[in-house]
């Protein structure tokens, strides 16, 4: 599967070689190496979670690795800090730049190295003009003038482009730079990557999707839970093979799947759309099912999970539950009607820090345990330590403030806060992002038995084996629209990917 | 947390028992029951505001209006008074608790439904509130012999051995904290100061919350507007300037997180008791006016700096999870 590599004539402007670099509880890099050279593309290719933004921070001085060596132009050399990167030539451009929207666009150009006149003052004229012709070197129309917050997207990235040119950057990385541009745009993009090469540059290209690859890229690099699995010119591969090397691993035995009987559908959703976000959303859940929602980040997976419980409102689509028509307006009245959601960022959107544990259970719950009005702190206990003994809380006391929990407890609290709601309906949106391995298990093992009590499941996930492991079904999402429906006895991680990227004939485009 | 709050409070209570000794050093008078007493019927309006404030600042806002609010709704209570002494007083203290209520709405709603920055919707209608005292009375004074003797002596009738003034601020924080702790309103305050955003989730009117907290704070400093101008049986636009900062600087030195979601009752009366100690004490061991305003400043820095340390131990504790990729 791995591939030799073809050496190039050339000598590599920056070289990683054995790299690792570890997270309490994660291994997000391993003894990775990879070249990039100059006038030439390399796409760094990779599920979410296999370690490519670890390795961009590496490459920018944001992160510093644990082992191994950076070598630049041949010579091995440390980024302690961005500036330091910086210095060095390697420069990033990143999906949301990093800009300053209320400066002018030559003074974002400039920042921190603009041409200085008599006493030290800025030399303003200078730096507009040189502003000027760097932006006409991207074959950007921009005024360097004006402020950079009246830029759109494609505009900003032309910015971004021509400071990188301003530092004399060696090495450019481009981290999902077409993820939110338009058609045309992409093509203006495409273009300037071309005059890039040209120009000499190194670039890495970070990207999920193929036909961009295929088009511009002449080197690849492939990762795999935070290792290096292949790499080689991109004339000698085709879709498939990439494909198969991202995903090709072992799946199945780790998750604790136990086999429920499906009963019923609970949840029909259909012609679920938004003028933004996504459209055409139809699907049924039934009972004791865990349906899996697959797709890249930014799929719109999230922003249709938040319409569905009333947080936005869609333009249109109707929502069964239990045979009966639902109206959602708000979250209130979802939970009212049985559906809850586990929001994905728990630290902003989970445990409230500074109530204690038992009125972080209590809170969607409140009105099953007041009395005429009036809370009563002794129903209050009850409920809270009911649903906290069942998930096996540790804590010293339920009186005790959430924010004194580790992350693992803190999300138990917030599972047992939806769950004392007595819903129908669960969703539960990457459930097991950024925690360690012990408590990821615990969270499937749980999964599992929610299901088994005839609770159905939607689960919302960007990692392939959490998803092969759990579901029943998979839905996957691709651009606001439902892009393929899969069983379990179907599901491969190849079909996964193949929907989610939106390559639709099993071999198209492939070089051969 | 719970804990650390109540070990805060303990805090407070010895700080102001410990001023209080050492004020009785210099002047022993100072801590005869009847002085006591006094004092705290002094700080009754202040503690009656500090209440709805810390509604307001426990939801993550800030009402800069309520001395503004304050002022006109004691200024109509004159007026009302002045125009119709016939009027029964708990009418009048009805009438202008609901135009508190009303002018506290006014913030709410620009909160809730523009989503102005509190501090800017208050810092504008602290100003508007004025103007507009200015417009009904033309600017002229309503002085004690307009009102009527029963407008007047209402709050310093005795019940029970003590003045109504006092009685009413207890019942206002019995009232406060049986609705803080034992409503779902008052835990809904506590949870979007806490964490708006999962606030939302779980199913609570992030805006509609605060919008409540606002007519709270609006109510409470309608009824403070009619004790004030009666106790001080004067009425004239500028009554309360500056009062704002006053009952702000209570709440922080009751413990009240600005940044929302912490802070208690208690936490508010005894920061209230606090200011009202130090206030009547410096002037009775002759220390100038100028050098009380330094240490009631002094007070509140102090207070602040305290609440940041012990709340950023907290952050300390959340930041655990280690980032993935």
């Amino acid at each position: 599967m791995l591939q030799e590599t073809t050496p190039l004539r050339m000598k590599p402007a920056i070289t990683l070689e054995g790299i690792s670099k570890s997270f309490p509880g994660v291994k997000a890099l391993s003894d990775v190496s990879l070249s990039l050279y100059p006038g030439s593309v390399t796409a760094l290719i990779g599920e979410n979670g296999a370690g490519k933004s670890t390795l961009v921070k590496i490459l920018t001085g944001i992160y510093q690795p644990d082992g191994g060596t950076i070598r630049v132009d041949g010579i091995e050399t440390h980024f302690p800090t961005a500036m330091a990167a910086s210095q060095h030539g390697v420069t990033a451009i990143h999906q949301e730049t990093v800009l300053f929207d209320e400066l002018s666009v030559a003074e974002n150009i400039f920042l921190g190295h603009a041409p200085r006149g008599r006493f030290g003052l800025i030399d303003w004229k200078t730096l507009n003009g040189n502003a000027r012709d760097l932006l006409r070197r991207v074959g950007a129309d921009i005024d360097p003038t004006i402020r950079l917050r009246d830029l759109g997207i494609a505009n900003k990235h032309m910015v971004a482009i021509a400071r990188a040119l301003s530092i004399d950057a060696g090495v450019v990385i481009m981290d999902e730079p077409t993820a939110a541009l338009s058609h045309k745009e992409i093509h203006e993009l495409y273009e300037l990557i071309d005059r890039l090469k040209a120009d000499g540059k190194a670039i890495l290209f970070i990207s999920h999707k193929f036909d961009e690859i295929f088009r511009i890229a002449d080197r690849y690099t492939v990762f795999r839970d935070g290792g290096m699995v292949g790499e080689g010119l991109i004339a000698d591969v085709d879709q498939d093979h990439l494909v198969k090397m991202m995903v090709g691993r072992d799946v199945g035995q780790v998750f604790p799947k136990v086999d429920v009987a499906i009963g019923e559908p609970v949840l029909t959703v259909s012609g679920y759309r938004h003028p933004t976000e996504f459209e055409d959303i139809n699907f049924e859940l039934r009972r004791g099912e865990i349906l899996g929602f697959y797709g890249l980040i930014g799929a719109g997976r999230s922003e249709f999970m938040q319409s569905l419980i009333g947080i936005t409102r869609p333009s249109a689509g109707a929502v069964k539950l239990d045979g009966k028509v639902l109206v959602i307006r708000s979250p209130s009245e979802a939970i009212a009607n049985g559906i809850v959601y586990v929001p994905e960022e728990r630290g902003r959107q989970g445990a409230i820090i500074g109530l204690p544990i038992f009125q972080n259970v209590t809170l969607p719950s409140l009105h099953r345990t007041s009395r005429s009005g009036f809370l009563k702190l002794a129903n209050e206990f009850a409920l809270a330590r009911e649903y906290t003994q069942r998930l096996d809380l540790r804590a010293a006391s339920l009186d005790q403030d959430v924010g004194t929990l580790s992350g693992g407890n803190q999300q138990k609290v917030v599972i047992a806060k939806w769950l004392a709601t007595q819903p129908k309906v669960i969703i539960l949106d990457e459930p097991t992002k950024g925690i360690d391995i012990g408590s990821k298990a615990a969270v499937h093992a749980f999964m599992s038995e929610l299901a088994g009590q005839g609770l159905s499941v939607i689960m919302v996930s960007s990692e392939i084996p959490e998803i092969m492991g759990m579901a029943d079904r998979v839905i996957v999402m691709r651009e606001g629209r439902i892009a393929g429906r899969f069983e379990r006895s179907e599901l491969t991680a190849e079909k996964l990917v193949r929907a989610a990227a939106g390559i639709t004939t099993q071999v198209e485009g492939g070089a051969a | 947390m719970a804990k650390l709050l109540k070990n805060r409070e303990i805090l407070l209570v010895f700080a102001i028992v410990a001023l209080v000794f050492l004020i009785a050093l210099r002047f022993p008078g100072f801590v005869a029951p009847s002085n006591l007493a006094r004092v705290y019927n002094d700080t009754s309006i202040l503690i009656i505001l500090a209440l709805g404030q810390m509604a307001v600042i426990l939801t993550r806002c800030i009402d800069l209006s309520m001395a503004a609010n304050l002022a006109l709704s004691g200024m109509v209570a004159a007026m009302i008074n002045a125009a119709f002494p016939g009027v029964p007083i708990p009418l009048v203290i009805l009438t202008v608790v609901a135009l508190g209520a009303v002018l506290g709405s006014i913030n709410g709603l620009l909160v809730w439904k523009l989503d102005i920055p509190p501090i800017v919707v208050t810092l504008g209608t602290l100003t508007i509130y004025r103007g507009t005292i200015f417009l009904l009375s033309n600017g002229a004074w309503i002085n004690a012999h307009q009102m009527s003797d029963a407008f007047k002596a209402l709050p310093r009738a005795q019940l029970a051995g003590f003045p109504v003034l006092s009685w009413l601020s207890v019942v206002a924080v019995i009232a406060v904290y049986l609705l803080m702790t034992r409503t779902q309103t008052g835990r809904a305050f506590f949870a979007v100061g806490g964490n708006p955003h999962a606030a939302v989730y779980t199913g609570i009117d992030v805006g509609r919350t605060r919008f409540l907290a606002y007519c709270l704070s609006g109510a409470l400093a309608g009824l403070a507007g009619y004790l004030w101008v009666s106790r001080y049986a004067v009425a004239y636009v500028d009554i309360a300037a500056g009062f704002e900062l006053d009952i702000i600087a209570a709440c922080v030195i009751g413990g009240i997180s600005i940044a929302g979601g912490i802070g208690s009752v208690g936490g508010a009366v005894l920061g209230s008791l606090f200011l009202g100690v130090i206030k009547n004490a410096l002037p009775v061991i002759n220390i100038s006016p100028f050098a009380q305003l330094a240490i009631s400043g002094t007070v509140i820095i102090i207070a602040v700096a305290v609440n940041a340390r012990t709340e950023k131990r907290k952050g300390r504790v959340i930041l655990k999870k280690a980032e993935a990729v």
